[in-house]
């Protein structure tokens, strides 16, 4: 997670690093990635013999599993970085769950009738706009009443899960809308491989679309451009990783019995030895990608975002250019409901059901994700990016842990202390790096 | 310089604010004229800052009146100040500290592109151009800002405040943190501001300076104003006695917070 100190004495990997202007904390949390990956592969290998966590069956299911983390992790680098915190969303998640559960299992098909098609965007749309409003509200108290957000969000972590159990008075609501449900995936919420390869081209292209326009802007206003070989670099290992991806994802074939009921349903033949269908990138990981795009560009791209950050660095100053700071604090509280809203789509669309427990403990590993992709609790520091790496890590852990059969307490005692650890290391780096 | 028949355009009248018991700023008053520089001066702690900040939207006043051309103007945020053409280089610069001098300098402001999107490129662009005139040696245009020197910051909050064509331009001891050059060079751009006809509160606690550059000055002391005066018709030493004891010399015209005699 963080570089080592060797680094500054090796002038050619100093040379490397600015030609092609990736930083070093970028590196080390790749490095740590690879390291879990490569850990947990080896460790099932050796001590159960077999190796489960690199395979494509595991990496989906992991790409899966992080979506909504992911999802929320983005939103919670805007909430840090105006030095504030947000300890509800996993309550929250819940909540907004329940209330999507009921829209869809209960009220709805009163009104349309069962399956309509109408029934999940309109079960979408509520559950966005109530965690929006959730978060506005949260937002609301923490900047126009001053109530601190660790507060705010304390209550809020009680209140919302509450509420979620007086909503469903106790029970798990299920099942849900069958279109809705491929918003978390499964064979079915899947683009196949043909739709994998061409999103992935066009991933691809986009890449090299602004590697080339990004050289293109800076020769415009004369400013100093990478080398070369450093822009073919960034765009040849950018669309390895994309095209790898697709081919992992395209490499997990669906289970036998969901080959034989489609196969029957659409009187295709299954020949002898079975039939390869793919899964592809998952719809839940295209949502994610969609969220960080936006959230990217809002971040990096937009007036909002550069207030975010000018917020987070100095407060005092922000209000005094003439941003109104409170309006901002508010804004981004509701964003973050928003992103919990999707975040929620997601994980009760993979359960199929809203249940009580769920989003527990979220809270802790989208700050940890946060936090890891190198988000600064002292304000104005964080990427979009990082954080969605950040939360690939945490769910690495999460879900190696399990395949190779640790303990509940076990896995809860190991992210605890990567928490801890990583903003530890996070002090180190920055204290080595300025 | 300035003209009597012509409003003023600033009137501070009566302004009050208090800090829990602390009266900062007591029934302070005073005018300020197109193309005119008022040195306002006071020892640590006289209220100078808390004056002008409430000017600037900094601080919203307990009791008192603000008129901007002859009108009375709400001033209760910083937005509203800059609404009225006052921009303030603060004492504390107020820099957001982790973004470079482009986005420092932009700040509220931002172009944009034809997306809606900032423009980046054209703000560095036109901030290499505002620091060239300002200060040459500036050359750290894509580090935050937090990295730069007293004196290069004091740079970057000049540059903003006098980038968007303010008509009150307030300065708060602008030149602290400057070597001899850059201080030459700021006292050459408050000439040239002052032939625009902007008008400039200027506070500094160098008296050589404020002769050199101000057509009146205006004393505080302990929140009140002692007295104003033209620089023509007072010597350094007779401002340096309003300043000490609140002795308001035959020159001056008294305020509220001159010592009775
Ligand atoms: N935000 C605040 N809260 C409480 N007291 C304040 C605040 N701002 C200023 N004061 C008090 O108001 C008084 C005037 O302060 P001010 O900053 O206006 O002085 P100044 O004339 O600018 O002094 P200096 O020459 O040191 O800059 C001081 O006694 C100060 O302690
Ligand atoms: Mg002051």
């Amino acid at each position: 997670m963080s570089d080592t100190p060797q680094d500054v004495k090796e002038s050619a990997f100093v040379r490397f690093l600015r030609a092609t202007e990736v930083d070093t904390r970028l590196l080390g949390m790749i490095g740590a990635l690879m390291l879990i990956w490569l850990g947990f592969h080896f460790y099932g290998y050796f001590v159960n013999g077999y190796g489960a966590f690199l395979t494509p069956r595991n990496l989906w299911n992991l790409s899966v599993q992080t979506s909504s983390i992911a999802v929320m992790a983005t939103g919670m680098v805007l909430v840090i970085v105006t030095r504030h915190i947000d300890l509800s969303v996993g309550s929250l998640l819940g909540f907004s769950a329940m209330i999507m559960g009921v829209m869809q299992v209960w009220i709805l098909p009163k009104y349309l009738g069962l399956g309509h098609p109408a029934i999940w965007p309109i079960t979408v749309l509520v559950g966005i706009a109530f965690g929006t409003m959730i978060g506005a509200f949260q937002g609301f108290l923490i900047a126009y009443l001053n109530i601190p957000a660790f507060i705010v969000t304390l209550g809020g972590l009680l209140i919302w899960r509450g509420a979620s159990y007086l909503v469903a008075r106790g029970e798990t609501i299920a099942p849900v809308d069958p279109t809705f449900a491929l918003i978390g995936g499964g064979p079915y919420g899947t683009i196949g491989a043909t739709g994998s390869w061409i999103l992935g081209i066009v991933v691809c292209l986009g890449i090299l679309f602004l590697l080339y326009s990004g050289r293109q802007q800076r020769k415009r206003f004369n400013f100093p451009t990478r080398p070369l070989w450093a822009e073919y670099l960034l765009g040849g290992v950018g669309t390895a990783v994309v095209l790898g991806a697709v081919m992992v994802m395209n490499a997990y074939p669906w289970p036998k019995g969901i080959v034989k009921k489609y196969a029957a349903a659409n009187n295709i033949e299954v020949p002898e030895g079975g039939l390869f269908i793919s899964h592809g990138f998952a719809i839940p990981i295209l949502v994610a990608i969609a969220v960080g795009i936006a959230m990217t560009f809002l971040a990096t791209r937009t007036r909002f975002g550069r207030y975010v950050f000018a917020i987070g660095g100095n407060p005092e100053a922000a209000e005094l250019a003439g941003i109104n700071t409170k309006k901002m604090t508010m804004m981004i509280f509701a964003l973050m409901g928003a992103l919990t809203g999707i975040a929620a789509v997601i994980a009760s669309a993979r359960l199929k059901s809203a249940t009580l427990a769920l989003g527990q403990f979220d809270e802790l590993y989208v700050i940890a994700a946060a936090v890891i992709g190198g988000t600064s609790f002292a304000g104005g520091i964080g990427t979009i990016y990082g954080a969605i790496l950040g939360a690939l890590v945490m769910q690495s852990l999460q879900s190696g842990m399990v395949l190779i059969g640790f303990d509940a307490s076990i896995q809860q005692m190991v992210v605890g202390g990567v928490l801890v650890v990583a903003v530890f290391l996070d002090n180190l780096y920055r204290r080595n790096s300025v | 310089m300035e003209n009597n028949n012509q409003a003023p355009l600033v009137e501070l009248k009566e302004i009050s604010i208090a800090f829990g018991g602390v009266h900062a700023v007591d029934k302070a008053s005073c005018e300020l004229y197109p193309g005119e520089v008022v040195g306002l001066l006071g020892h640590n702690g006289a209220g100078k800052s808390t004056l002008i900040k409430i000017l600037s939207g900094a601080y919203t006043r307990d009791s008192g009146q603000i008129f901007i051309d002859g009108k009375e103007a709400t001033i209760n945020n910083p937005r509203h100040a800059k609404d009225f053409g006052i921009e303030t280089i603060y004492q504390t610069l107020a820099l957001a500290d982790n973004v470079d001098a482009a986005a420092n300098l932009y700040l509220g402001r931002e172009i944009l592109t034809r997306w809606g999107t900032l423009d980046d490129a054209a703000m560095e662009a036109e901030t290499r151009k505002v620091m060239n005139r300002l200060n040459p040696n500036f050359t750290r245009f894509k580090d935050p800002v937090k990295q730069l020197s007293g004196g290069q910051r004091q740079s970057v909050a000049i540059a903003r405040a006098i980038h968007f064509n303010a008509r009150i331009l307030i300065m708060d001891e602008p030149t602290a943190a400057l070597g001899p050059a850059e201080t030459e060079q700021v006292g050459q751009l408050i000439k040239q501001l002052k032939q625009d006809g902007i008008g400039i509160f200027l506070i500094s606690h160098d008296i050589h300076d404020v002769f050199d550059l101000a057509d009146r000055v205006v004393v505080m002391k302990n929140g009140a104003v002692v007295g104003s005066a033209h620089t023509t018709d007072v010597t350094k030493d007779e401002v340096l006695g309003m300043i000490i004891l609140g002795k308001c010399p035959p020159g001056a015209t008294p305020g509220p917070g001159a010592a009775q005699a």
